[in-house]
């Protein structure tokens, strides 16, 4: 705003001056001191209603006594007694219960959801597809049994887990400890192949049959079609957990393979294990 | 500083003088009443649009046992708006939007012909303002009686009427609120929770936020919100043109003005008897005669009080006129012969033309049912023991009809594939709820020749869903992922 030379208004200035410039006294707006004063008095309230100053070792409470991480612990436990209706009533059925009612089935699904995300996915996938040495939960494929019973004592005990009763079993490195000669472990290796159609060379397959008979067929079977009681693949089928070229079976024939999953009794509470099953078992590969 | 010799750059009077001040103080506008041809058209167009705001909601509609029978809902929880036989849901929001296109281009083509006739006859605020005004007048008398009682302001007189004035805007105000919440819940019974006080305290706000602002824009702020609130008279100034018909002071037949007395002769002076009965009945406070201003709404009131005159004086009606600027221009009535094909106005017929025919046929090839087919992403496919492999899919089915529906769901162009409808074991059919969605979780398998007899890795095939009913079907494209060939 342009004003003529010596022209200081009706409010004078200041009195402070640099090189000639004078600084003109030019007062807030009324509006805005008051409102200015309005939240200063208001301030002085929150002081005395809410937690406000560090004191030496504590702070003031606020005659309200309001604190937010009561707020944060009341509003958790408001959350979980939300909840306590269903997760009562699915800690006490049982899996086929459950499953066949709808509302519960409902609410299994979605905290079984939630549970595989943060406990789960970081080996079998956010998808459940599974990686190298860890089972693709969606296919038809089961180690250890794929009715909702076999997955809950699975997930409850593990594999071969730190606990009494978790599934066990160990498959012998043939190769390493000297059970199997190498060219035995390459007949074999045919012979494997061969059950699910893909040998390369049938005379070894043949020579290869002879030493399944006597070394893997009393776990796989005699037709290595696998048995779910000792965790034993099947053979014969086309999916491999750790892959179906030979170098990868010779490999797995000569240093054995035995994965292991924790027991997750004490990790989850027992509802949360059951909505885990549930949830698994209906990815498609539940039978 | 100096800007000339002899004079201050400082010394100009939006620097220094009056100017300066942003704030216009309002000059309170005293609205005679009007009569004529022009006053009974707004009377009418008042009572059918407030009628149709009011009434509406309460009109019933039969659509079967499962929906309201509202004629005009916008029911917010269950996401439905209903309008008489059309039912919309959210994702077909764009009806709303092609009926704002089409009213927006209503305006243009309006206003582009003749003027601001929105804002004169039908705009909400002209219609409760002239309510308000009118009620005014009912409690205060016309415009003298106003004056003369807001001179006495502490007269027992100018109380009461002011003071039964007030709660008469207040009663407008509440109606006007109370009703539009009728459009958002079922018209009866709210009002019955109303008188019993348990509605929802959304429904109480909301009458409290409409009566406020009816109360306030309608009955004190009046031509305030058109001339300083509303952007429309700013955009409308880019509409007309020198063929649109504006409601114009006829500068060649009224000048030179100036009082008239019985007997004398009107030869060598204009029609304009300087009588201001313009400028009396004028709801924004303006003088016509001044030119085209931003302030007129174009009511055409100040058409009725002139006439009214000029047949008193015995003078030919239509010195304040419908007319255009080119005819103004021209000096006769009818000197320039109305065009109303102009590019603009063929312009926006054509576009309003355009969109409705659009909405027409997107209204009519409406489907009854909706399908969404959401792919698995994670994985993308199943690998299986016997070399097969499985996809797994999503199915929304939007039953759009009032009707309980049941759909069975089967695969084309993909042989070899085996379909499971999971929670659907017994047959693949999907029952869907009247006016609902039902979602579908499906597994489709496809065997190992099937999978060697793929040639890509995402295989584009068909679910085909038919009405168990009516056998209508439709087929809706989706993709089998399968190992990279």
């Amino acid at each position: 705003m342009a004003k003529k030379d010596g022209d200081t208004g009706d409010a004078g200035t200041t009195g402070h001056e640099w090189d000639g410039i004078q600084e003109l006294n030019k007062p807030l707006p009324k509006w805005w001191l008051y409102t200015f004063y309005a939240c200063i008095i208001w301030a002085i309230g929150y002081w005395i209603v809410y937690p406000a100053w560090p004191l030496v070792s504590s702070y003031s409470k606020g005659v309200l006594g309001y604190s937010q991480r009561e707020k944060v612990s009341e509003d958790l436990e408001a959350a979980q007694a939300d909840k306590s209706t269903f997760r009562d009533k699915i800690a006490s059925a049982d899996l086929a219960t459950i499953q066949a009612d709808p509302e519960l089935l409902n609410f299994a699904m979605a905290g079984g959801a939630a549970a595989f995300g943060d406990n789960c996915a970081p080996c079998h996938g956010r998808g459940a597809q599974g990686a190298f040495g860890y089972p693709n939960l969606r296919d038809d494929v089961w180690l250890w049994g794929g009715s909702l019973d076999a997955i809950h004592q699975t997930i409850s005990h593990g594999i071969r887990a730190e606990d009494p009763t978790t599934r066990n079993s160990q498959m012998p490195a043939f190769g390493k400890l000297g059970m199997l000669k190498p060219d035995q472990v390459s007949d074999v290796a045919e012979y494997v192949l061969s059950l699910s159609g893909n040998a390369g060379d049938d005379a070894a397959a043949k020579r290869g049959q002879v030493i399944f008979a006597a070394n893997c067929a009393m776990c796989h079977g005699a037709e290595g079609k696998g048995n779910q009681a000792l965790g034993a693949p099947n053979l014969s089928d086309e999916l491999w957990l750790y892959g179906g070229d030979k170098a990868t079976v010779v490999e797995t024939i000569t240093n054995s393979r035995g994965g292991m999953m924790p027991a997750w009794t004490g990790r989850l509470d027992p509802a949360t294990i059951k909505e885990l099953a549930i949830y698994v078992h209906s990815l498609g590969g539940g039978q | 500083m100096e800007a000339a010799p002899g004079v201050m750059r400082s010394d100009t009077p939006t620097v220094t003088g009056e100017g300066r001040s942003l704030y216009a103080g309002r000059v309170k506008v005293y609205p005679k009443e009007a009569h004529g041809t022009f006053r009974t058209v707004k009377w009418i167009v008042m009572a059918v649009t407030l009628g149709i705001y009011y009434l509406v909601p309460w009109i019933r509609w039969d659509r079967g046992p499962y929906l309201p029978d509202q004629a005009v809902l916008i029911d917010l929880p269950a996401r439905r708006f209903y309008f008489f036989f059309l039912e919309i849901w959210p994702q077909e929001f764009y009806y709303i939007t092609g009926l704002l296109v089409l009213a927006s281009l209503a305006l243009f083509l309006v206003t582009s012909v003749a003027g601001r006739v929105w804002c004169g006859y039908t705009c909400p605020q002209t219609v409760w303002t002239d309510l308000m005004i009118a009620v005014e007048r009912f409690w205060q008398g016309d415009r003298n009686a106003r004056l003369r009682l807001d001179k006495h302001m502490w007269s027992f007189e100018t109380l009461w009427r002011k003071a039964a004035t007030h709660l008469s805007w207040l009663l407008i105000a509440i109606a006007t609120g109370g009703a539009f919440v009728f459009y958002f819940a079922d018209a009866p019974t709210l009002a019955k929770q109303f008188w019993d006080f348990d509605a929802p305290t959304t429904a109480y706000l909301f009458v409290g936020i409409f009566t406020a602002t009816t109360y306030v824009l309608g009955g004190i702020a009046r031509e305030q919100v058109c001339i300083y609130m509303c952007p429309w008279p700013r955009i409308q100034g880019a509409m007309f043109d020198r063929d649109s018909l504006l409601i114009s002071y006829r500068t060649w037949r009224g000048e030179p003005h100036g009082p008239h007395r019985k007997g004398e002769t009107w030869d060598g002076r204009g029609d304009c008897v300087d009588c201001r009965q313009c400028v009396a009945v004028c709801p924004t406070g303006i003088d016509i005669r001044n030119g085209p201003q931003l302030e007129c709404i174009q009511c055409a009131l100040c058409i009725d009080a002139c006439d009214e005159i000029m047949t008193k004086v015995n003078r030919p009606t239509g010195l304040i006129a419908y007319d255009t600027v080119r005819n103004l221009e021209a000096g006769d009535v009818g000197a320039e012969p109305l065009n109303l094909f102009r590019p603009r106005v063929i312009l926006y017929a054509v576009a309003m033309a355009a969109v409705a025919i659009i909405m027409l046929i997107a209204l009519l090839t409406r489907p009854e049912l909706d399908v969404n087919v959401l792919h698995d992403r994670n994985p993308l496919y199943v690998r299986l023991s016997d070399g097969g492999v499985r996809n797994g899919y999503t199915i929304k089915l939007l039953n759009k009809l009032y009707l309980p529906r049941a759909f069975s769901i089967g695969v084309e162009g993909l042989p070899g594939a085996t379909l499971d409808l999971i929670g659907h074991e017994g047959g693949a059919v999907v029952p869907v709820p009247p006016d609902n969605l039902q979602s579908v979780r499906i597994y489709l398998t496809l065997d190992k020749p099937g999978v060697k007899a793929l040639t890509s890795a995402a295989t584009p095939f068909s679910f085909v869903i038919t009405d168990i009913a009516s056998g209508a079907r439709t087929e809706h494209g989706a993709t089998f992922q399968g190992p990279p060939r």
